[in-house]
């Protein structure tokens, strides 16, 4: 039996996966193969999406990248067909058999079955080990032990604070009442950030898992995902796999002959980004606008409609039932002192091989981008990594030895977040990147608190009028006492971090902000309105297309001959720059 | 409006009201109702505001003020064809602004507005997700990669093709 496996994540269904996967189909049935067709989930490889692997009986596997309906046709005739593997498309392997690492530097914890198997198919998770944690819970260990073995595994919470999750358990535990809940916080709103849904698209069964230990443990019976209506993908899946569960009883009444009773719904959110925030999210679930609540109370102690509840991240969950089957101390044996475990990174941004990545902690900054993401696209510098999104912040390519850990990060002003990290080389703008994250959260302060609902605004406006040349003395003296205030004057973490991104930038940066200001430059070449177009004679062959394409007439010239342009009537669109053949448009 | 159209439009609404008489008494039912609507007009119309409160109890200023707090809720019907940019940080950083104006040069519309023919409404999303792939747009479930601005127009055609 020959099996095929198409990566059918986001990722691979925006490359073109289900034409890939119909096209896959279609010809196995002509040539009469006998050969079974599955989507998986992402795999990492985002970059390297539509994947196809080719499994047959007793043959390593054949991993085909970038794959076309075209290229799919060709697999089927020359690989499985005139038994004729297609070399130079395969990525795991060499002609010669020698297997490739797909991965270097990674541990796959979370990421164990993503890109492996089906998740669509309760079967494949259970073939895997699949709920054999949860019966290990249930049959030999009390409450009290599956929280003592997660405070010793060291594992912190994933959605970015860092709390020990084994802690929030015990405090859940320990609060009396005759109901409680539990909730998934599936609501990843970091732009730029997209671990959570392959983690739920690729392995939404571990999920489950993770959460039936977590409501054992500390004596919930009802359970909410609350996950992000933009994630259809996501969502289909979660709804497909908590179907399978309660078909095999896995949810439901005395679950695996124990008394343990337990129900999971699924919330969609509608779109705001501080329902990622503990308080505000259990206000939405209540159906009400998502704005936080002052803490204490905790909602270990008053939570979703006034009842003891606790909240974990997908990443956090999808780490429980590793843990269980394998102990504390196969966890606690990856990471630094204070972090254990690994933690799954979404690269994006400048970097040559963008997509998920699932390190040990400790690893350092430069082997996550030179060694796990492959370097520098396009041979660019390597600038600066933005981490932790918008309440995150930019850690400098100086800082390359710096190891991942929360309290390390934490030092340098930036926070470890999800688990977003966008790379950036020298045509980043700095306080451009900083303006576009202020945007963001300035867009999304749910308005309760005013330094965050006004002062967020004030800082956007003098980071406006920087970019656009009007920048004065004092500015950044400003920027950095608003920010101060708007810390310490917001209720919730959307509030309290929302200036870092512009904090680290002049920690690191400063001089581009003082280009800005005093010189009225771009370093990056980057900000529209302080640049300026010039016409290089020696280049210039009179092709007229910068004429053609210039909309405010500001070039002017005839075929042949050496073209001008009048500074006064540019708008500095940058179009001709964009089209000129023959570099002869200076931008600087 | 076209018979199988007409069809298709009634048992939508049809879809809503049951969810409606479904969903009044659960706890927290509110966004799931408002979701509801949206899926089956496309929109919130003014008038749903009504029977939801009615059927809930819940005052119709604090629907509107629950509909006006989240992102994914619209009291304006949409164009025939809806365009995404995402402006999450990889697209961003890879070019997405040019991507924008050159949509909006194209269209004559700007973000969260409808072109004067209603063929398309153009909206603007924090992250697709498909990160690896920016700068991206979505047309309706279409998703477009790695763009630069000359290739929007091509883009655009293509769904504008269709409409003879």
């Amino acid at each position: 039996m020959i099996q095929i496996k198409v990566g059918l994540g986001t990722c691979g269904i925006s490359a073109g996966g289900e034409s890939v996967y119909k096209e896959l189909l279609n010809q196995i049935q002509t040539a009469g193969l006998d050969a079974r067709v599955v989507g998986t989930g992402c795999m990492g490889r985002c970059f390297d999406e539509v994947l196809v692997e080719v499994i047959e009986d007793g043959l390593p596997s054949s991993l085909y990248a970038n794959v076309t309906p075209e290229k799919a046709k060709r697999i089927i005739t020359e690989h499985l067909v005139e038994n004729n593997p297609i070399d130079e498309w395969i990525i795991n392997h060499t002609p010669t058999g020698e297997l490739e690492d797909l991965f270097p530097k990674q541990v796959r914890i979370v990421l164990r079955n993503c890109g492996k198997i089906d998740p669509q198919s309760i079967d494949e998770y259970i073939e895997t080990g699949g709920y054999k944690a949860i019966e290990k819970a249930l049959k030999q260990l009390t409450p009290n032990e599956i929280i003592d073995t997660v405070i010793r595994s060291g594992l912190r919470g994933r959605g970015g604070a860092g709390f020990s999750s084994g802690m929030k358990w015990k405090f859940a535990k320990e609060a009396q009442s005759d109901k409680k809940y539990l909730i998934c916080n599936a609501d990843e709103g970091d732009p730029g950030a997209f671990m959570d849904r392959s983690v739920l698209e690729g392995d939404p069964h571990a999920v489950l898992e993770g959460m039936m230990i977590a409501a054992f443990a500390i004596g919930a019976d009802e359970a909410y995902i609350y996950c992000r209506a933009e994630y259809p993908h996501a969502i289909k899946r979660l709804k497909r796999a908590i179907q399978q569960c309660e078909e095999r009883g896995y949810l439901g009444h005395g679950i695996f002959g124990s008394n343990f009773d337990f129900k999971i719904k699924i919330k969609e959110g509608a779109g705001a980004f501080v329902c990622g925030e503990e308080t505000a999210l259990m206000a939405s679930i209540e159906g009400k606008r998502g704005v936080p609540k002052l803490r204490p109370p905790f909602p270990a102690q008053k939570g979703l409609w006034g009842k003891p509840t606790n909240i974990n991240n997908v990443e956090t969950f999808a780490n429980v039932p590793w843990i269980i089957l394998n102990g504390a101390e196969a966890y606690a044996s990856y990471g630094t002192e204070k972090s254990k475990g690994t933690k799954v990174f979404a690269l994006a941004g400048k970097i040559a091989r963008s997509g998920l990545a699932e390190v040990p902690m400790g690893i350092t900054i430069n082997e996550i981008v030179y060694e796990v993401g492959g370097g520098i696209k396009g041979g660019h510098q390597f600038k600066a990594i933005q981490i932790g999104g918008p309440s995150g912040g930019c850690i400098p390519a100086t800082m390359g030895d710096l190891r991942i850990d929360y309290d390390e990060i934490n030092k340098t002003g930036a926070i470890m977040g999800s688990g977003g990290l966008i790379v950036l080389d020298e045509t980043t703008c700095m306080v451009d990147l900083a303006k576009f994250f202020l945007n963001f959260t300035q867009n999304e302060s749910c308005g309760k608190c005013t330094f965050c609902r006004i002062g967020t605004k004030r800082m956007l406006e003098i980071l406006d009028r920087i970019t656009i040349g009007e920048g004065k003395d004092g500015d950044i003296e400003l920027l950095e006492d608003l920010a101060q205030k708007i810390n310490i004057g917001s209720l919730c973490g959307l509030g309290q971090t929302a200036p870092n991104p512009v904090l680290t930038t002049i920690k690191y940066f400063r001089e581009e902000y003082e280009a800005h200001i005093y010189r009225k430059k771009c370093p990056a070449l980057n900000c529209s309105a302080l640049l300026t177009y010039t016409i290089d004679d020696d280049k210039c062959n009179g092709c007229t297309l910068c004429v053609r394409k210039c909309e405010s007439k500001a070039i002017t010239g005839e075929l042949k001959k050496l073209h001008t342009l009048d500074q006064s009537l540019c708008t500095k669109c940058g179009k001709c720059y964009e089209v000129c053949n023959f570099d002869a448009i200076i931008r600087n | 409006m076209e018979q199988n159209e007409k069809i298709k439009f009634e048992k939508e609404i049809k879809n809503f009201k049951v969810d409606l008489f479904e969903k009044k008494d659960m706890q927290g039912s509110l966004i799931p109702l408002l979701q509801s609507a949206q899926d089956s007009y496309g929109y919130i119309p003014e008038q749903a505001i009504y029977y939801i409160s009615e059927m809930t109890s819940v005052p119709a200023a604090d629907i509107y003020g629950v509909i006006t707090f989240y992102a994914q809720f619209r009291l304006k019907p949409l164009g025939k064809n809806l365009i995404r940019i995402c402006e999450g940080t990889a697209c961003h950083v890879n070019g997405a602004k040019r991507i924008l104006s050159a949509l909006e040069d194209e269209l004559g519309c700007g973000v969260d507005d409808t072109t004067d023919d209603g063929f398309f409404t153009l909206l603007s999303v924090a992250c697709i997700g498909c990160c690896s792939l920016s700068p991206v747009i979505m047309v309706n479930d279409d998703t477009h990669g790695s763009l630069a601005p000359d290739k929007i127009k091509r883009v655009l055609k293509t769904y504008k093709n269709r409409k003879n």
